[in-house]
């Protein structure tokens, strides 16, 4: 008897969220990723998949290693790119997020990776927009990219994403990259554990999936995988903890604390990170961090989404 | 002119009728209600079509109308067309317009705009503080001298305790109602949607339930302290109708009312970041709205009132966070009220018109609520078994920012008298083809 059809491609238009794949579209992603990686090591890093597509970033909130990573995973598969650094002003002048896509569409473009400080703007855009739509981050929501590399970085060391014990740490009320890889990690069958100060933990979190826990050692108790996010230093002005140094002491990920996890756990960090507040200098340095890992794979995963999106005429 | 309404279910609880009558109205007024009522020379009959009833004339305690300042989303004029389509005799405006009805000039503009309307009753609700800024008392004498029924920050609350308990004794001492948004605002936040797992999953900034339970607390406390009634505008949490049925208990003068939308829709509707969803309060999970249902049966619940919040397109079309707060109301409040509430047996029509009518003339202290002899004929004819879908571009109400889009509802609204006159008839209904097109005298 023959197994599963194989997925060849994803069934969605757009890549709004973790929440659109199912799990079988995710390790196609990681598994057409694997060969995207492979160009980036050759000499001649392009390949032509995607010659004669234009490919907009359209990034209303500034992000640097985002874009880049996106702009060069395009540039990589042979698309036409663009990007444009929209200022928000002109919402406050006025113009619609709709009003502002509209005119860029006009421009007949193949694809839009779309970066917004609301959450919920790329779902809104893509209910209107003829463009295949890439969600690059939008408000809390989702940062489905993200989630996609730090699974491929994960079975890159683990093999697999069953079973394993993750340990997501910080700022998770206002995290997107939490929302996403929660989806991710437990479509994928891993357990998730998370700690934060109460303040910053969602309510509600478990119907997501998470299993909270009131310190940063129950969390990383046996963890095959330790993924730290990060405290904006604002949030410290709105009370959600008194000070960086106490956030530090409770929460700030150590190498005795680390040592709670287990002995080849990985340490993750979406970046930028902030030394001596979520993550000490000699952990994030240290031999278990694969921070810089994710960044170079971040271009291979955004490759893969990019192709399987985009790579076919409808 | 004399005509009389023919063989209609009547249903005035504030008389204790429930019978198919005839009601007579002459010169504007109510003359006569009884069976097989003789007609007087010259009077016209209209029939009342097959399972039509015919009620006091419902009155919204709870409407934005916009103007002045912000025509391009309502204006008097379209807002009372959009009332008296939805069965609405007469509508309390809120007074967050801009410039803020905080004093008399502003009152009597929108008293004059709603005269030359001639549509529905428009009772202006006066700014509380001087621009709703929860600073200075506003002249509630002269706002109440120039036809202002209540004061109300709505849009904001109340914001001070000290403010809200001399809003109270000084209103009170005038016999004008306060009518209070309540909401703490720090714990609201930069909040946008209900505070629970569905916006932890979407990303969307939360607003605890207890942000509304908390303020009704304190204005509870105030009204006992105060000795002067309180109305709760849209209480929307099972927590907030626990702290008005305790303030009830101890013989506080609380009353509170519920929108449509907080009894038909769940925090589960925001799901696809429609920015119609988007409305404050935020709309609650099902135990909530389970429990508004239930007081809207039991009679905790004093009124339905629809927080008709019209916003134009281009503001709705912004990213969810960025849109305004705010759904209309007007023209869908009866057909969600029939098929929700009565079709389901939840209350019955007599309890349905109290919350429409009798309870809101009551509180409010204005004309209507009931049909009784020599009272300004407000009417309204209702058309319980009327299949109603709901559609944006057929609504009178210049803005269509609702949720409701497409929705098929069972109970919809027949005519509108106004003082007489007919305002409104719906051309969907059958057996209406008789009666003068509307508004006519």
């Amino acid at each position: 008897m023959s197994g599963p059809t194989p997925v060849t491609a994803l069934s969605g238009r757009h890549l709004l969220g973790i929440s659109d794949l199912t799990p079988r579209e995710i390790t196609l992603v990681l598994d057409t990723a694997d060969a995207m990686r492979e160009v980036g090591e050759r000499q001649i890093k392009k390949v032509p998949a995607l010659r004669g597509r234009t490919i907009v970033n359209l990034f209303f909130e500034p992000s640097t290693r985002t874009r880049t990573s996106f702009e060069i995973a395009e540039k990589r598969l042979s698309a036409d790119t663009l990007n444009l650094a929209v200022s928000t002003s002109s919402v406050v002048k006025g113009e619609t997020l709709l009003d502002t896509v509209s005119n860029i569409e006009a421009m007949q473009p193949d694809m839009l990776v779309v970066r917004h400080a609301s959450s919920g703007a790329c779902e809104q855009l893509a209910r209107h927009c003829r463009s295949r739509i890439v969600n690059a981050g939008d408000g809390l929501h989702e940062h489905p990219t993200q989630a996609l590399l730090d699974a491929y970085t994960i079975r890159q060391h683990k093999g697999r994403l069953d079973g394993l014990q993750v340990a997501i740490v910080g700022d998770l009320l206002h995290s997107r990259v939490l929302r996403s890889n929660l989806l991710l990690l437990r479509k994928m069958g891993a357990t998730v554990r998370v700690a934060a100060p109460r303040p910053l933990v969602p309510v509600g979190i478990e119907a997501m999936g998470a299993i909270p826990c009131r310190t940063i050692e129950e969390a990383l108790e046996g963890a095959d995988v330790v993924m730290m996010l990060r405290i904006q230093l604002e949030r410290m002005q709105n009370n959600f903890f008194p000070s960086l140094r106490e956030y530090f002491t409770l929460f700030g990920l150590t190498s005795e604390r680390l040592a709670l996890a287990k002995p080849d756990a990985i340490v993750m960090h979406p970046g930028p990170m902030n030394r001596g507040v979520e993550i000490a200098s000699d952990v994030a340095d240290g031999p278990r961090a694969v921070i810089l890992e994710q960044v170079a794979n971040g271009v291979a995963v955004r490759m893969a989404v990019l192709y399987l999106l985009g790579g076919s005429d409808e | 002119m004399t005509y009389i309404l023919r063989n209609g279910r009547v249903v005035d609880p504030a008389n204790g009728r429930d019978a198919v009558l005839d009601v007579e109205v002459r010169d504007g007024v109510i003359a006569r209600i009884g069976a097989n009522l003789e007609a007087p020379a010259g009077a016209t009959v209209l029939d009342v079509p097959a399972g039509c009833i015919v009620t006091p004339g419902l009155i919204d305690m709870h409407v934005h109308l916009r103007e002045p300042g912000q025509e391009h989303k309502e204006t008097v004029a379209s807002g009372v067309a959009a009332a008296v389509a939805g069965g609405f005799t007469a509508v309390a405006c809120m007074p967050n317009t801009s410039p803020v009805n905080d004093s008399a000039a502003v009152t009597r503009y929108i008293v004059d705009k709603a005269a030359a309307a001639g549509l529905a009753r428009v009772y202006p609700i006066g700014a509380a503080s001087v621009g709703s800024k929860g600073e200075q008392m506003a002249e509630i004498g002269e706002l109440k001298a120039a036809g202002c029924v209540a004061v109300s920050d709505d849009g904001h609350p109340i914001r001070t305790a000290l403010l809200m308990r001399r809003v109270l004794e000084y209103a009170g001492m005038l016999d004008v109602l306060v009518i209070d948004h309540c909401e703490d605002p720090t714990l609201k936040g930069d909040g946008v949607v209900h505070e629970g797992a569905v916006a932890s999953e979407l990303g969307l900034r939360g607003i605890p339930g207890e942000a509304e339970e908390l303020w009704i607390e304190r204005d509870i406390t105030l009204a006992g302290l105060t000795k002067t009634p309180v109305h709760v505008a849209h209480l929307s949490t099972a927590g907030s109708l626990r702290a008005v049925r305790a303030g009830k208990a101890r013989g506080i003068a609380v009353t509170c009312e519920v929108t449509p939308h907080h009894f038909v829709m769940t925090d589960e509707a925001l799901r696809g970041y429609d920015t119609n969803t988007k409305m404050n309060p935020p709309l609650r999970p099902q135990a909530d709205v389970d429990a508004l249902v239930e007081g809207l049966a039991d009679g905790s619940v004093d009124v339905i009132a629809t927080d008709h919040a019209p916003h134009h397109a281009d503001e709705k079309a912004l990213s969810y966070d960025q849109a305004p707060f705010g759904i209309t109301g007007l023209e869908t409040a009866v057909p969600l009220t029939f098929d929700r509430l009565v079709h389901t047996g939840r209350i019955d029509l007599a309890r349905m018109v109290e919350l429409l009518s009798v309870n809101p003339a009551r509180i409010l202290k204005v004309p209507g609520g009931s049909l009784t002899e020599g009272a300004p004929a407000d009417i309204t004819v209702l058309a319980p078994d009327l299949a109603v879908t709901i559609r944006a571009a057929s609504q009178k109400s210049l803005s269509k920012n609702m949720p409701f889009e497409g929705w098929t509802l069972k109970g919809g609204v027949a005519a509108t008298i106004v003082g007489g006159r007919l305002v409104y008839r719906n051309p969907a209904v059958d057996g209406l083809e008789g009666w003068p097109t509307a508004p006519v005298q």
